[in-house]
């Protein structure tokens, strides 16, 4: 049996990492806010550890459809960010920044591309408190984009992981513009042995 | 009254049934969901795979190499005979057209499907219809009571295969 380092993360490890999204968010949040020129609240990140055929059904419909905002990140820690905004959400997002009626079916390529630009913003933003807190010089790739059945762009997006383990790390976290709730769920997929090479660099023993 | 069921198969996993019930796996992106159905006894099984090889000994119905002989294997003790077994598949779409660096994982899509063809070829089962590739997500539903396989999406008209 494979060593499965989803299945040793204790409460203290996970607790990094959570404090990694804490920070992570904090800054895309802000630089969110400024992007949209307006209040936005993120909720303390949640951090789980999921069996990976649950992967799916986490943002609720595994049908329902959704944008997928898909980063590589590339350095020493290789991993994803995925980036998932319901049907609601995007429509106030897009025409929160587009000042305009937004209809998800009938979205156009000037639609995507802002959604991709927040996909940018916010995981820059997390990248930056990763590389700040562990020493690495982590970047990203441009955005990519897909508008399908939600379990069809989280099955694809856990691909890299999934290869050597059958749990997947989920940091989710909602944002909160005015009283319209955007709920965003953001995903740090690290790709194989990331994970360890993250937790050494926070001063975790793995051995 | 029928009182069929309806049995979910989700990812990284397989699902058995016989008529009338039917299986269902919801979300096929680059993953690839295989039904294996035996007509004279209407006995039918579907895995929802991942990837197309297990490398390090992980979870069984992950892996095109390993969750094709577990249906085999699972059909035959719900009395179907491994010669009559028919195929048919989905699955396989590219959902993100990512050009940079980093991978493999891109194609998997294709991989999958590659594999998967591969393996019903060593395990001498024809492939009876498939829906696989173009880049969008797919649902299969499995008629156990005749064989037939329905896949929806968003993007494209359902079709029979």
């Amino acid at each position: 049996m494979a060593q499965d380092i989803m299945e040793q993360l204790d409460d203290m490890k996970k607790d990094a990492l959570k404090e990694i999204g804490n920070i992570g968010a904090g800054n895309a949040a802000t630089a969110f806010a400024q992007f949209l020129e307006t209040k936005v609240d993120m909720t303390v990140p949640s951090v789980e550890i999921l069996p990976i055929s649950e992967v799916p059904e986490i943002t609720g419909n595994i049908e329902e459809p959704v944008v997928g905002v898909l980063l590589q990140v590339m350095g020493e820690a290789p991993a994803s960010i995925l980036f998932i905004l319901l049907e609601d959400s995007v429509e106030r997002l897009v025409g929160m920044m587009a000042d305009k009626e937004v209809d998800f079916s009938d979205l156009d390529d000037i639609d995507l591309s802002a959604l991709k630009e927040i996909g940018n913003i916010i995981s820059g933003s997390y990248l930056n408190a990763l590389n700040k807190l562990t020493n690495f010089n982590l970047i990203q790739s441009v955005p990519e984009c897909a508008v399908d059945m939600a379990g069809a762009i989280l099955s694809t997006s856990m691909i890299p992981l999934s290869k050597t383990s059958d749990h997947t790390l989920l940091i989710k976290t909602q944002f909160i513009e005015g009283s319209q709730a955007i709920e965003g769920f953001f995903f740090l997929i690290p790709h194989t042995g990331s994970l360890e090479k993250i937790l050494e660099a926070l001063g975790f023993d793995l051995e | 009254m029928s009182k069929e069921e309806v049995i979910k198969v989700r990812m990284a996993e397989y699902g058995v049934a016989k008529a009338p019930d039917q299986l269902i796996t919801i979300g096929l992106g680059s993953c690839v969901g295989i039904t294996l159905y035996d007509k004279n006894k209407k006995v039918g099984g579907m895995v929802h795979i991942m990837l197309p090889e297990n490398k390090k000994g992980l979870k069984p119905p992950k892996y095109a190499d390993t969750g094709i002989p577990l249906l085999i294997e699972e059909l035959e003790k719900l009395g179907a005979r491994r010669s009559r077994l028919k195929a048919k598949i989905a699955g396989g779409a590219k959902m993100f057209s990512i050009s940079s660096s980093n991978n493999s994982s891109l194609n998997v899509g294709e991989r999958n499907v590659i594999k998967v063809k591969e393996v019903l070829q060593e395990e001498n089962i024809s492939l009876l219809g498939e829906d696989t590739g173009k880049d969008y997500g797919r649902t299969m539903k499995f008629f156990t009571d005749s064989g037939r396989v329905r896949i929806t999406s968003h993007k494209a008209e359902d079709i029979d295969i």
